[in-house]
C-alpha cells in the first residue's frame, strides 16, 4: 500500500512538470488521451472481461461530433465535449444493448462489425470531411474564462480531466456496482444465480466505457486540431487492445503505461521504419499473447505478492 | 430496354453477377473460418491476410517464376496452408487450453504483421494480374454479357465448397473431424492423431483462404490491405450464418454478396454495411444465427 502511494506521488509530480522537461506538451497530451482511452477500455475488458473490439468507434465518433459542434456550429469547448461524449454514449447504448446479447468471442465479433459499420458511415457523411477529415478544429476556452490556444494552459486542462476521470474508473470499481462486475468477471452463471440482472448491468459498464472512451476523443481532436476516419478505424480498436493487455489489464496503472509505450513507440518508430511498424506492433502483440498475458503491472503484482507471501 | 423500377435489367443483373461473385469469396472464407472455429475453438483473424498472401502469391509467382494461373491455383493455397501449418505449430498450439479470445487476439498480431511485411515490400498501391487467355472475353446472352472469368470464379467456388461439405459430412475423415469438434478427448483416446488432425484442418482452412485469394487476384487489385476489411464482412457472415455451421456459412456468404450487390443498385450508399445491418438485425431476432444452434 505505501509502495502505491510512492509511485503516484512520484507520477503526479512528474505529470505535473513534464512540459518543463523540454517534453513537446502536444505529445504529452496525445499520451494523456490514449492513456484515458486505454483507461476506459481496461473497465470493460479488465474489471468485467468483456473484448470489445470496437471501441474506437465511440472514440472516434465522439471527435468528430465535437470537431464538427466546436467548428461548425460554433458550440464552446465546454459544450462540444459534452455533445461529443453524449453521442459516444448513446451509441455505446445502442451498440451495447446488441452485443451483450452474445458473450466471449461473439461479442468481439459482434462489437467489431458494428463498429466497421460505424466507420462506414463516418466515411460516407457529410459532416465528417469523408476521407480528409475534420480540419482545423478550435480549442476554445473553458467558459471564456481560461484560453485552451496555449500548450501548457491546454496540457494541465487535459491533466485535469485525466486524473478525474482515473479517480472515477476507481471509484467505480471499488463501488457496490463495480463488486458485482467483478463477480460477472469470476463467473458469469453464478451471477445469474444470485438474483442478479448481468446482462443489465455488463451494458451499463459498456455504456461508461465508451462514454469515457468518447471522452478521450473529442480531448484528442481538440488538443490535435483534427479528426480523421484512422480515430474510427479497426487499427485503432486493435491499438486500444494492445494497450491495455501489454499494460496489465485488469490493473489501474496498466494501461496508462501500456499506453505510454505504445504511442510512444508508434511516434518515434514511425519516421525511423515506416510501415514495418505495424510489423513490430503486431509482434509485440504475438509475444504478449503467448508470453505474458498479465502485462507489465500484472507481472509486477504477482512477484510483490509472492514475495509478501514468501515473508 | 427492359426495366424493373427504373432501372435498366441489364444493370440490375450485372449488379447481382457482381454480388454473386463477392459472394463466393465470402462463401470460400466463410467455410474457412466455420471449419477452423469448430475444430480449434479459434477465430482466425488472420484470414483475411492469409487471403491477400494467396493472391500475392499468385502474383509473384508470375512475376517473378512465370508460374501461370492455373499453377498458382493449386500452388499458392499450398504455400499459403503451409505457412499456416507453421503458425499452428509454434504460436497458436499454445492457446487452446486458455479462453478462446487470446486466439483471436494472436491471429490480429499475425495480420498485423503480415500486411505490415507486404505493404513494406510492395507498397500499398495496388497491383493488377492478368485475366488467363482461356477465360478472357464473355458470352453474349442476348439480354447481357456475362464475363467468362466471373462466371468461372462462381462455379469454382460453389464446387470448392460442395467438395469440402462433402468431405466433412460424408467421409471418414469428416466423421473424426466432427468426432473431435465433439469431443477431442474421447477421440484420441480411440487411438486418432488429434494434434495432428488439428494442425491439417487448420493448414486447410487457410489454404482455402488462399485460394479465394488468387481467384480474387484477377478481378481486384492485388494490395496488402485488400483482406483487412473483407476479413470483418467475413465475420459478420459467420455471425448471420451461425458460427460453426458449414452449410450456414456456405449459404449465408453467397446470399448477403448476392444482397450486397442488390443494395448497390436500389440504394447504393448502404452497399458497404447493408451486411452489418442485417447482422445486428438477426442478433436481435436470433441470437445464435440463422443456421446455429442455441447452445
Amino acid at each position: 500500500m505505501r509502495a502505491q502511494i510512492a509511485v503516484y506521488v512520484v507520477l503526479a509530480a512528474l505529470a505535473l512538470i513534464a512540459p518543463f522537461l523540454g517534453l513537446y506538451p502536444v505529445f504529452l497530451m496525445k499520451l494523456l488521451c490514449f492513456a484515458m482511452f486505454a483507461c476506459a477500455f481496461n473497465l470493460l475488458l479488465g474489471f468485467t472481461k468483456m473484448l470489445s473490439f470496437g471501441h474506437a468507434a465511440y472514440f472516434g465518433s465522439s471527435a468528430y461530433i465535437t470537431g464538427w459542434l466546436v467548428t461548425v456550429q460554433g458550440w464552446g469547448t465546454i459544450a462540444g465535449i459534452l455533445g461529443g461524449v453524449l453521442a459516444a454514449m448513446l451509441l455505446g447504448l445502442v451498440i451495447g444493448a446488441i452485443a451483450v446479447r452474445r458473450q466471449g468471442i461473439y461479442f468481439a465479433m459482434i462489437t467489431l462489425a458494428l463498429a466497421q459499420l460505424v466507420f462506414f458511415v463516418c466515411l460516407q457523411a457529410n459532416f465528417t470531411g469523408g476521407e480528409n477529415g475534420l480540419q482545423g478544429i478550435p480549442r476554445g476556452s473553458v467558459f471564456g474564462l481560461v484560453g485552451l490556444g496555449d500548450d501548457r494552459t491546454m496540457y494541465y486542462f487535459v491533466l485535469a480531466v485525466f486524473v478525474a476521470v482515473y479517480v472515477l474508473i476507481r471509484r467505480i470499481v471499488h463501488s457496490p456496482f463495480g463488486q458485482v462486475l467483478k463477480a460477472i468477471r469470476a463467473n458469469e452463471p453464478r451471477s445469474v444465480s444470485l438474483g442478479y440482472k448481468v446482462d443489465r448491468y455488463k451494458l451499463m459498464a459498456f455504456v461508461l466505457s465508451a462514454s469515457l472512451s468518447g471522452l478521450a476523443g473529442s480531448l484528442k481532436a481538440l488538443v490535435l486540431g483534427f479528426a480523421t476516419l484512422s480515430d474510427v478505424s479497426q487499427t485503432t480498436s486493435g491499438e486500444v487492445i494492445l494497450m491495455t493487455l501489454l499494460g496489465g489489464s485488469g490493473t489501474f496503472l496498466g494501461p496508462v503505461i501500456g499506453a505510454n509505450v505504445v504511442v510512444t513507440l508508434q511516434e518515434y518508430l514511425s519516421d525511423i521504419v515506416g510501415a514495418w511498424v505495424s510489423v513490430i506492433i503486431g509482434a509485440i502483440f504475438v509475444v504478449c499473447v503467448l508470453l505474458f498475458r498479465r502485462g507489465f503491472v500484472g507481472e509486477i503484482q504477482r512477484r510483490f505478492a509472492r514475495r509478501s507471501r514468501a515473508d | 430496354m427492359t426495366t424493373v423500377f427504373g432501372v435498366p435489367l441489364a444493370a440490375i443483373l450485372g449488379q447481382l453477377m457482381l454480388g454473386l461473385v463477392n459472394g463466393s469469396f465470402y462463401a470460400l472464407l466463410s467455410l474457412g473460418l466455420a471449419v477452423i472455429f469448430g475444430l480449434l475453438g479459434v477465430v482466425n483473424f488472420a484470414h483475411g491476410a492469409f487471403y491477400m498472401l494467396g493472391a500475392f502469391a499468385a502474383y509473384m509467382g508470375l512475376e517473378f517464376l512465370g508460374v501461370n494461373y492455373w499453377w498458382a491455383l493449386l500452388l499458392a493455397p499450398l504455400t499459403v496452408g503451409l505457412l499456416g501449418i507453421i503458425i499452428e505449430r509454434l504460436f497458436l498450439r499454445h492457446l487452446y487450453q486458455i479462453e478462446p479470445v487470446y486466439g483471436l487476439l494472436l491471429t490480429f498480431g499475425i495480420a498485423l504483421i503480415a500486411e505490415g511485411v507486404m505493404r513494406s515490400v510492395f507498397g500499398a498501391s495496388g497491383k493488377s494480374y492478368p485475366v488467363p487467355p482461356l477465360l478472357q472475353g464473355g458470352f453474349n446472352l442476348g439480354f447481357m454479357v456475362l464475363p467468362i472469368y466471373r462466371a468461372w470464379v462462381i462455379l469454382a467456388s460453389v464446387t470448392v465448397c460442395f467438395v469440402t461439405w462433402f468431405l466433412i459430412e460424408r467421409t471418414r475423415l469428416g466423421a473424426w473431424l466432427r468426432a473431435a469438434t465433439e469431443n477431442a478427448k474421447l477421440v484420441q483416446a480411440f487411438g486418432i492423431n488429434v494434434p495432428l488432425l488439428v494442425m491439417f484442418t487448420y493448414g486447410a482452412g487457410v489454404a482455402l483462404a488462399a485460394l479465394a485469394g488468387v481467384l480474387a487476384a484477377p478481378v481486384v487489385q492485388v494490395s496488402p490491405l485488400m483482406g483487412s476489411s473483407l476479413v470483418i464482412v467475413v465475420f459478420a457472415v459467420v455471425v448471420i450464418g451461425g458460427m460453426g455451421s458449414i452449410v450456414g456459412a456456405i449459404v449465408s456468404g453467397l446470399v448477403l454478396g448476392l444482397v450486397e450487390g442488390l443494395t448497390k443498385v436500389v440504394y447504393p450508399e448502404a452497399s458497404n454495411i447493408v451486411v452489418f445491418v442485417i447482422m445486428a438485425v438477426v442478433l436481435i431476432w436470433r441470437p445464435a444465427g440463422l443456421f446455429g444452434k442455441e447452445q
